[in-house]
């Protein structure tokens, strides 16, 4: 290992860490004689990054020579950027040695397009099938599945990587096409079907004989870029809603929108990327995934956009004040999970909890609600619920638990104030 | 007040909830064997602890409790929190005391405690999964140093056996003082007299193994590279990786 290899891991950590997803959960393996480690199971993160996210793979690129020009990559082929390439022992070893290390949980591998999709995929594929075979490595892989590739290839992958994605990108194949002529929809759907084929077909065959070789075990995920072009938050939120229809489709990542390209007019000018916006998506996907909420009401025609100030859990709480009080004593589990400042695991708490006696606001506190939120949506025991929502009005309610702005302190009314004259 | 003694161990304080229930006499602090007395104290009792009588009440609970109470219980021990054994003995006389089974009931202080104090632990544990950082010796053992701030470092070991199982390293708690060495085969828990051998948490670097320094360049080059600039956000950097962790991770020095 030598000075050139860690140049070339700089140029192609740099390239790659525009890819969101850095999750490592979703496999479970026991390590094997004669190999190298394991898998948790559920993820672990080895660090963070400055920017807080974050770090449980060693996120690569193979190469970031690309032959594509899409408006919103920074390896898009007309940059002027430094270029690299790994050879395949050189990641493998790289892997390894960072394993040991406890660095990383495994490899995140990636990669511009070289020549064709064909080509580039099956270099990948050696990188992984290497890794596997020849060093038992048993971390985690996950793969970026190049798009226009072939089924074989997807499906060779697939046997080595524990997770395969395709990143969509663009929510819409109109905006794709402006932003990235040379690829369509289709060209990213087609994989993602083969790695879905490939899972169902997997499945069928585990059922004959518990010697076949698992397909992906940790299903696949995707990536939306968010605050390029002008899609909705309906419109991104329908998409993902989609695809988590879609078995084995586990997660959708939303990037909020990094100019790396500033001069090319077609993007917009940002000061920031949306990371608010970006924010209240995850929020929402949240609530898709884990509180049961479905799709049309997070976002509809009506409100095509998540509310920025307030979480979409209390802007949907607000919208259906009817839906208020909720009885913590009484209601159900899936009604719990509706009151804003109760997650998951208080609304369980509260399940298992209220068996034994009936749970007052103290109580409550204790548990980990947030009563600051949940106050206005609940009754309890001694809460008889006057403040509630339905009482008062939702815009009241809104007032009241917005965010304070820094800096900007509220004039004490009751104190008045001394103005001594020059 | 009633006041017991024992040696500070689990089995002794398994041992002083048998003689309690034996004698029908609670003790209403928890003191070691040669700790001083507080004042108005009318009864005293010293325990000797007996693997006989703390046997009994662990089977006792095995047969009361769900597996995950009891291992609830041992990470508060391990919490070494100033009166975690009082909290436990609390929990194990209302565990034992009630007819029906009362381990869900986080209405109740005490058991919400055991229970936020045993996440605590937990979440040490994770931390300890997550933040240890290997350097490699020239005699071809992955050394780690931590120093967690509960004693967690027994629960986090199975991990490491599983996942490192084709390599010599030890997991050192300066803090504590001791450690655990794995040999290939067994894991010994060891005690180093000098440690002058990893001054700061880093060890000497003549006992380095050759390629070690250039893959923790790598690895800080890596770390550096993947921050995107226009998203830096110091507040949750520090949140998810707090500070006291940064003194044994190689990409933060």
């Amino acid at each position: 290992m030598k000075e050139e290899v860690l140049a070339k891991l700089q140029i192609l950590a740099e390239s790659a860490k525009y890819d969101v997803s850095c999750a490592s959960s979703g496999t479970t393996r026991k390590s094997i004689a004669g190999g190298i480690g394991n898998t948790a199971g559920w993820g672990i993160c080895h660090s963070f990054t400055e920017d807080g996210r974050c770090v449980s793979l060693l996120k690569i690129m193979l190469t970031n020579y690309c032959i594509y020009d899409c408006a919103y990559c920074i390896n898009r082929r007309t940059n002027d950027i430094r270029r690299a390439t790994f050879s395949v022992d050189e990641l493998v070893e790289l892997t390894i040695e960072f394993y040991r290390r406890n660095y990383i949980e495994g490899l995140f591998l990636s990669s511009g397009v070289i020549s064709n999709p064909d080509y580039t995929m099956e270099r990948m594929v050696r990188v992984i099938k290497e890794l596997r075979t020849t060093h038992r490595f048993n971390g985690y892989i996950h793969m970026k599945s190049i798009p226009g590739c072939s089924q074989q290839l997807v499906h060779d992958a697939g046997l080595y990587a524990d997770r395969l994605s395709v990143n969509i990108e663009i929510p819409t194949e109109k905006n794709l096409k402006l932003l990235a002529p040379e690829k369509n929809h289709e060209s990213v759907f087609k994989p993602m079907q083969f790695i879905q084929q490939g899972m169902l077909e997997n499945t069928e065959e585990r059922k004959k004989s518990r010697y076949v070789k698992r397909f992906v075990p940790a299903g696949q995920s995707t990536q939306m870029i968010v605050g390029a072009t002008d899609e909705s938050d309906n419109q991104i939120l329908k998409t993902s809603d989609f695809l988590y229809n879609q078995p084995g489709m586990k997660r959708v990542y939303y990037s909020g929108f990094i100019p790396v390209n500033s001069y090319d007019n077609r993007l917009p000018a940002l000061k920031q990327p949306p990371l608010v916006r970006e924010n209240r998506l995850y929020q929402a996907d949240w609530l898709l995934r884990f509180y049961d909420f479905k799709v049309d009401e997070i976002v509809n025609d009506k409100h095509p956009n998540l509310d920025l100030e307030i979480d979409p859990k209390l802007s949907w709480a607000l919208r259906h004040p009817e839906f208020f009080p909720v009885d913590i004593n009484k209601a159900e589990y899936r009604d719990l999970l509706r009151v804003p400042g109760i997650g998951v695991k208080s609304a369980k708490l509260i399940v298992v909890s209220r068996k034994h006696a009936r749970l007052n606001s103290r109580d409550l506190k204790k548990i980990g609600i947030v009563m600051k939120k949940a106050q206005y949506f609940i009754t309890c025991n001694e809460l008889a619920g006057l403040n509630t929502v339905s009482d008062t009005s939702p815009e009241y309610v809104r007032s009241l638990l917005l965010p304070k702005k820094k800096g900007m302190k509220q004039p004490d009314l009751q104190q008045m104030t001394l103005i001594f004259p020059e | 007040m009633i006041v017991f003694h024992y040696d500070k161990t689990f089995e002794g304080l398994l041992t002083a909830i048998f003689d309690a229930y034996n004698r029908n006499t609670f003790p209403a602090k928890l003191l070691a064997t040669d700790e001083i007395e507080p004042l108005f104290v009318e009864e005293n009792h010293t325990v000797i602890t007996d693997t006989e009588k703390s046997s009994r009440v662990w089977k006792g609970l095995e047969k009361r409790t769900m597996p995950v109470t009891r291992s609830m219980l041992s990470y508060v021990w391990l919490s070494e929190i100033q009166g975690c054994d009082e909290m436990i003995f609390r929990y194990i006389r209302k565990v034992l005391d009630s007819k029906t089974s009362i381990e869900m009931n986080f209405a109740d202080e005490d058991l919400l405690q055991v229970r936020n104090i045993a996440q605590k632990v937990n979440r040490e544990r994770l931390r300890l999964i997550q933040f240890v950082r290997f350097q490699k010796t020239a005699d071809n053992i992955f050394f780690a140093p931590v120093s967690p701030d509960y004693n967690a470092l027994p629960l986090a070991i199975s991990h490491f056996t599983d996942r490192f199982a084709e390599q010599k390293w030890i997991i050192y708690d300066t803090k504590r003082n001791y450690g655990y060495f794995y040999n290939l085969k067994d894991v010994i828990e060891i005690t180093l007299n000098d440690m002058n051998l990893f001054p700061e948490g880093k060890i000497n670097e003549a006992l380095l193994a050759p390629n070690e320094k250039i893959f923790q360049k790598m690895w800080k080059a890596y770390f550096k590279s993947m921050a995107i600039k226009e998203r830096i956000n110091p507040k949750l950097h520090r949140q998810n990786l707090p500070r006291k962790y940064w003194k044994y991770l190689t990409e933060k020095q």
